[in-house]
């Protein structure tokens, strides 16, 4: 404590919050380890993935096509003759960034807009929330289907926004009940009648209180999100080749599953892209569990 | 053992009649289910039996499918509103002839500027009406004159005048046509009622064929039953299609015995499904082509050496076996299937070859080629593999081709006949004019290469009315040899038909001018 | 605090409020799909005609569906007629061959109706139970396992889950058939056989969900201090759940639980295609598909008013168990 005390003011209080987030570390159960390690791992594979990766994204290996698993191509080849290994190696990034920008995108707009929604009331609540409700009405698969065919060619951005477009509906409903209980605290009144700016409270005051639901919201968004990327592959609209896909690469494989009983390698392939979106998405609501579990135990201490 | 291998190998490649296989099979102590089996999955026709409920999943099939024939757009609407439920004039055999079905009988006169066909007697309607040369007028008329919207109205195009003349129905042709025959075999044609006001029946579904529509649920499924009074043999009771979009659940379906029949297979997986016992799975070439074309009027592509390059830029073979697994036979830019009359199989053969690309390349003056080529699965399945396969071989060879994925939903509308060069797909037809009118004439409204020829034109009208048929022989061959050197398709392959049935049921040589047993299935089959 | 009496008011307003916002919301959808459905390239006549669609045969469809006509007009009749309780007609009605709106989504919807109400009679229950049961053992392996079962199973793509069903089910165990076709004439008990399968996909895809929200809500409320109250005064573990935590919780369960019976009718095109199940979803993406815009319009408002009114039940019962919620300050 001595030592902090000499440094500046600034750096000392973000060490101190680092200890302290590194206390909180220590405590978390086993899940949210797992979760933890096996997030990095997953960010670890999508940013080096040319390092990592066996093979070329669309490079084709094998003159054959479905070669069994051996000591070259580990999980062995698809229809085309390329190696699945490298392409789920490949995905990982593609998959990961998409479901990661589309969510970005949810969170950015839909809850920007609930902030001012929840802050401003009056009219602009009024034709935002009746927007949103009719987004909302529309199943949104359906939704993203009818707008990603207006399109001609299906884009990685058209995906980005269709998506993080509905679903900014889901966030701006969320984020605009709870800003809406944190503005009407007292606190917040406080600090109105403190003659503090409409940014300042967004800034120190609205966003620090909203933050755990909506970070819990974020984990659980994100995966919905990839969920959805998934069944729109399943679908027929999903990204343009060669670009490997979770998704896409369960939906090509998916016969081979009425196998399983006769060749078993063959019968479990549509299992790894599959297995890979599932361990994904299982991470990270372990993380997500973690953090409600935390906040709510808080509450429980108090 | 090694007897029964070797007998078996026999009775597959036909060496062997029926009863000397069953013979000696029961020499060899080999169950009479066991043989029995065999000789069915080698395609022997045995002595068929009445009786059963057939049940068949189909991959096609939309909710907004209806018993229009102007309107028929694939399988399903083809096989209950025409194969199981309808006839037309005339039908194909096995062996790609075509001979009469309602009609008992047909005359060209000499110019083959006009046909009498003369209707088959004592056929009835469902419903038990007789049918007359009228209905015949009616049903043809259907398809024709200026607010028609029919898929037929191309083929009838040439049709001057249908008119009725007691039990005969006598087509007058603008131009001399041998091949109208064919032509009448279409599954846009079947004969329906005729209404007092001259229009056609063709909302109730009541047809001719050997199964009547007892309910037809678009995009779900339908249900017949047998015709008691139809003009052949009709063996299965029931018959029941049900729309299975999904393939593995198709598969699924099969496998577990909810359906007897499954078209449209799974091609990365068929060799496994072939493991299974109770099942057999059947492989018909017919006349359908996978291709890329090119709009031959439009740069670089009206280049013909630009477009040569690109045709020996493409490996054939490679796609064929990886996006196809071999189900099919490699194309060489001819669109005639080799199992069509005077078909030829053009020189030099197109086959993948990088020196070449670079030579034809030079001679076009160009050091590189940079092209996009719109696919998607909507032209056919498999269109966007094969176009990444087709971008990989090219780059080999100095090629860059562009992939572009297209939105499937607006294909055929938006990219077809509209970008310079893309995916496309065509079912084939049974004799060289109807396919080189419908496709490669200078004026043909679907004209996809945009390729005009003067000659080829040329030839196109003289051979249509030629009876002499070795003048007819030389005159296909050189229009064959010159959309394969001039043209802007790249036929990639002529796919097969691959479909899986239980053993449970049997059928004979199958039909391949269409899928599903040329779309009667349901006539054709019986329960082994 | 009003008297009984005046409490009733305020819900009674709240609920036609409601119900008005909820008109806007459907006028809104029915201009937000109609302009989707324009912006698609290609029209009906196109679509149906696929490679045989020549400018002539176009021109010929399109002036029988009465496509010729512009856009604002068609969407200004089909509001008129709405308003009156007519759907109008398919565009693939043909003369002398009228296929009503109306004729085409009733069996689709009853068979969705179906496959929903049986789901969410085998979800509903399971994810209240295991909900409760997780949240009285909090923490124990039991709570854990549940927790990552359903984590699990919400992780997986429904396609997925309901191909391993399948394969266990019908291909390898050959219990249920992998076929969930039925149609108007299919008896009772086949009915449910039938759709076995896919009602057992859409469990596992909302129970997880349901059950979540429910050991939250629960467990949120454990921290309050009139819960600290009753378990000082000795009460049981179980008691002070049953009593008094799950009355107070009803409001995210029920909210949770409408969210989730909406999805089952608007949102299950995936299991619907696997299963091949002729339900609604289906015949909107195939509608969509062809932009057979009748259809389209029809199966929107069905989905919008289905999500609408199963909201409010919600909200209202949220209100009815949790007086608070009336005055919102």
């Amino acid at each position: 404590m001595n030592d902090a005390s000499t440094l500046a003011k600034v750096p000392r209080a973000r060490r101190s919050k680092a200890i302290a987030a590194w206390r909180e570390l220590k405590k978390a159960p086993w899940s949210a380890w797992f979760g933890m390690i096996v997030l990095t791992g997953y960010i670890v594979v999508a940013l080096f993935a040319p390092l990592i990766a066996p093979y070329g994204e669309s490079e084709v290996v094998s003159p054959g096509s479905f070669d069994v698993w051996s000591a070259q191509y580990w999980f062995g080849t698809d229809q085309l003759g390329r190696d699945i290994l490298s392409r789920m190696i490949y995905a990982a990034r593609n998959s990961m960034g998409i479901a990661f920008a589309a969510t970005a995108v949810a969170f950015i707009t839909g809850g920007l807009l609930g902030i001012v929604a929840a802050l401003l009331r009056g009219w602009v609540d009024q034709v935002a929330s009746r927007l949103v409700d009719a987004v909302m009405a529309i199943p949104s698969l359906i939704f993203a289907l009818m707008v990603l065919a207006i399109f001609e060619k299906t884009e990685v951005y058209h995906i980005i926004l269709v998506i993080g477009f509905v679903d900014a509906t889901r966030v701006f409903r969320l984020t605009r009940a709870v800003a809406m209980n944190v503005v009407s605290l007292d606190f917040v009144e406080a600090a109105r009648l403190r003659g503090e700016g409409t940014g300042w409270i967004v800034r120190r005051e609205i966003i620090p209180n909203i933050m755990p639901p909506l970070l819990t919201e974020f984990g659980l968004r994100y995966c919905f999100v990839f969920l959805t990327i998934s069944a729109l592959s399943f679908l027929g609209l999903g990204l343009q080749p060669p670009t490997a896909d979770w998704g896409a690469m369960v939906k090509e494989t998916a016969t081979l599953f009425t196998y399983a009983r006769d060749d078993f390698q063959a019968g479990i392939t549509p299992l790894l892209p599959a297995g890979a979106i599932a361990l994904l998405t299982v991470s990270i609501n372990f993380i997500v569990d973690w953090f409600l579990h935390k906040t709510s135990g808080l509450r429980d201490g108090q | 053992m090694n007897q029964w291998e070797e007998l078996q190998q026999a009775a597959f490649a036909k060496r062997i009649s029926r009863r000397d296989f069953m013979r000696r099979a029961t020499a060899l102590g080999v169950s009479t289910a066991l043989a029995t089996g065999v000789l069915g999955r080698a395609g022997y026709a045995q002595t068929p039996k009445k009786g059963g409920k057939f049940v068949i999943g189909i991959g096609h099939g939309a909710t907004t499918d209806s018993l229009d024939p102007a309107t028929y757009p694939d399988q399903m609407t083809g096989i209950v509103g025409w194969g199981a439920s309808s006839n037309s004039l005339t039908e194909m055999d096995e062996k790609g002839n075509v001979v009469g079905d309602l009609a008992e009988s047909f005359e060209p006169s000499d110019d083959a500027k006009s046909w009498v066909f003369k209707l088959r007697k004592g056929v009835t309607f469902h419903n038990g009406k007789a049918v007359t040369a009228n209905d015949v007028v009616a049903s043809y008329m259907h398809h024709m004159g200026p607010d028609s919207k029919s898929a037929a109205k191309s083929i009838l195009a040439s049709v001057s005048e249908v008119k009725a003349d007691g039990d005969n129905i006598v087509f007058t042709l603008s131009g001399g046509n041998a091949d109208f025959p064919f032509y009448a075999s279409d599954y846009h044609l079947p004969i329906m009622p005729a209404k007092d006001d001259g229009t056609v029946d063709w909302q109730s579904g009541i047809r001719t064929g050997p199964f009547s529509i007892e309910s037809f649920d678009p995009g779900v499924g339908a249900k017949l039953k047998r015709n008691p009074n139809f003009y052949k043999d009709v063996w299965f009771d029931e018959f029941e299609v049900k729309v299975i979009a999904d393939v593995a659940a198709r598969t699924n379906a099969l496998t577990s015995g909810e359906i007897h029949f499954m078209d449209r297979c799974d091609l990365k997986t068929v060799n496994l499904l072939k493991r299974n016992k109770d099942l057999e799975v059947n492989q018909v070439t017919g006349y359908g082509h996978y291709i890329f074309v090119m709009n031959t009027q439009q740069a670089p592509f009206d280049n013909p050496d630009v477009r040569n390059a690109l045709k020996y830029a493409i490996d054939r073979e490679e796609i064929l076996q990886k996006v196809f697994l071999g189900y099919g036979t490699v194309g060489n830019d001819n669109p005639i299937a080799p199992s069509i009359q005077y078909a030829i199989n053009p020189e030099p053969i197109h086959s993948y070859n990088p020196d070449m690309v670079r030579e034809l390349l030079k001679k076009a003056g160009l050091d590189s080629l940079s092209v996009d080529l719109s696919v998607s699965d909507a032209a056919f399945s498999g269109a966007v593999d094969a176009g990444t396969l087709f971008k990989e071989s090219a780059a080999k060879a100095g090629i860059n081709i562009n992939v572009v994925r297209e939105a499937d939903d607006a294909y055929w509308d938006a990219v077809w006949l509209k970008k310079p060069f893309v995916a496309s797909y065509w079912n084939g037809r049974p004799v060289q004019d109807w396919m080189f009118t419908t496709a490669y004439a200078a004026d043909a409204a679907w004209n996809d290469t945009f390729w005009k020829n003067p000659r080829f034109n040329e030839l196109l009208v003289a051979a249509r009315s030629e009876t002499d048929s070795t003048k007819r022989a030389a005159q296909y061959a050189e229009m064959q040899q010159l959309l394969h050197d001039d043209g802007g398709l790249i036929n990639i392959v002529f796919n097969s038909y691959v479909s899986a049935n239980s053993t449970a049921v049997a059928h004979g040589d199958l039909l391949s001018n269409w899928d599903v047993d040329g779309m009667k299935i349901a006539s054709r089959w019986w329960f082994a | 605090m009003l008297a009984a009496r005046d409490a009733m008011h305020p819900i009674l307003r709240t609920v036609l409020q409601r119900l008005a916002l909820g008109l806007l919301t459907l006028f809104i959808v029915s201009v937000v799909i109609s302009s989707l459905v324009e912006m698609l390239p290609g029209n009906f006549a196109k679509r149906i005609l696929g490679q045989a669609a020549t400018p002539e045969t176009v021109a010929a469809f399109e002036k029988e569906i009465g496509l010729d006509k512009p856009a604002l007009e068609r969407y200004f009749v089909w509001v008129g007629d709405v308003v009156t309780g007519e759907f109008g007609s398919s565009f693939t009605s043909r003369v002398g061959y009228q296929r009503k709106v109306a004729d085409l989504i009733t069996p689709r919807l009853k068979n969705t109706l179906f496959l929903a109400s049986m789901t969410a009679v085998i979800a509903v229950p399971l994810a209240l139970f295991l909900g409760i049961l997780a949240a009285l053992y909090r923490n124990s392996w039991f709570d854990r396992m549940v927790n990552s079962a359903t984590l699990t199973t919400i992780s997986m793509p429904e396609f997925f889950m309901a191909y391993v069903l399948m394969l266990f089910l019908a291909v390898i165990w050959q219990i249920f058939p992998s076929l969930a076709s039925v149609d108007h004439d299919t008896p009772l008990w086949e009915r449910i056989y039938r759709c076995t399968l896919p009602a057992l996909t859409l469990t596992l895809v909302i129970v997880a969900h349901m059950m979540r929200m429910t050991r939250a809500a629960i467990i949120n409320l454990l921290a309050s201090p009139y819960i600290e109250m009753a378990r000082l005064k000795g009460m049981s573990k179980s008691r002070v759940i049953m009593r008094h935590a799950l009355p107070n919780a009803w409001a995210p369960i029920v909210n949770v639980i409408a969210f989730n019976l909406a999805y089952l009718i608007v949102g299950v095109v995936v299991v619907e295609v696997v299963f091949t199940y002729p339900g609604i979803g289906q015949l909107m993406v195939d509608a969509v598909r062809t932009k057979d815009m009748p259809v389209v319009q029809a199966c929107a408002l069905i989905f919008a008013a289905t999500y609408i009114l199963l909201n409010l039940t919600a909200d209202i019962i949220s209100i009815a168990t949790n007086p608070r919620l009336l005055h919102p300050r």
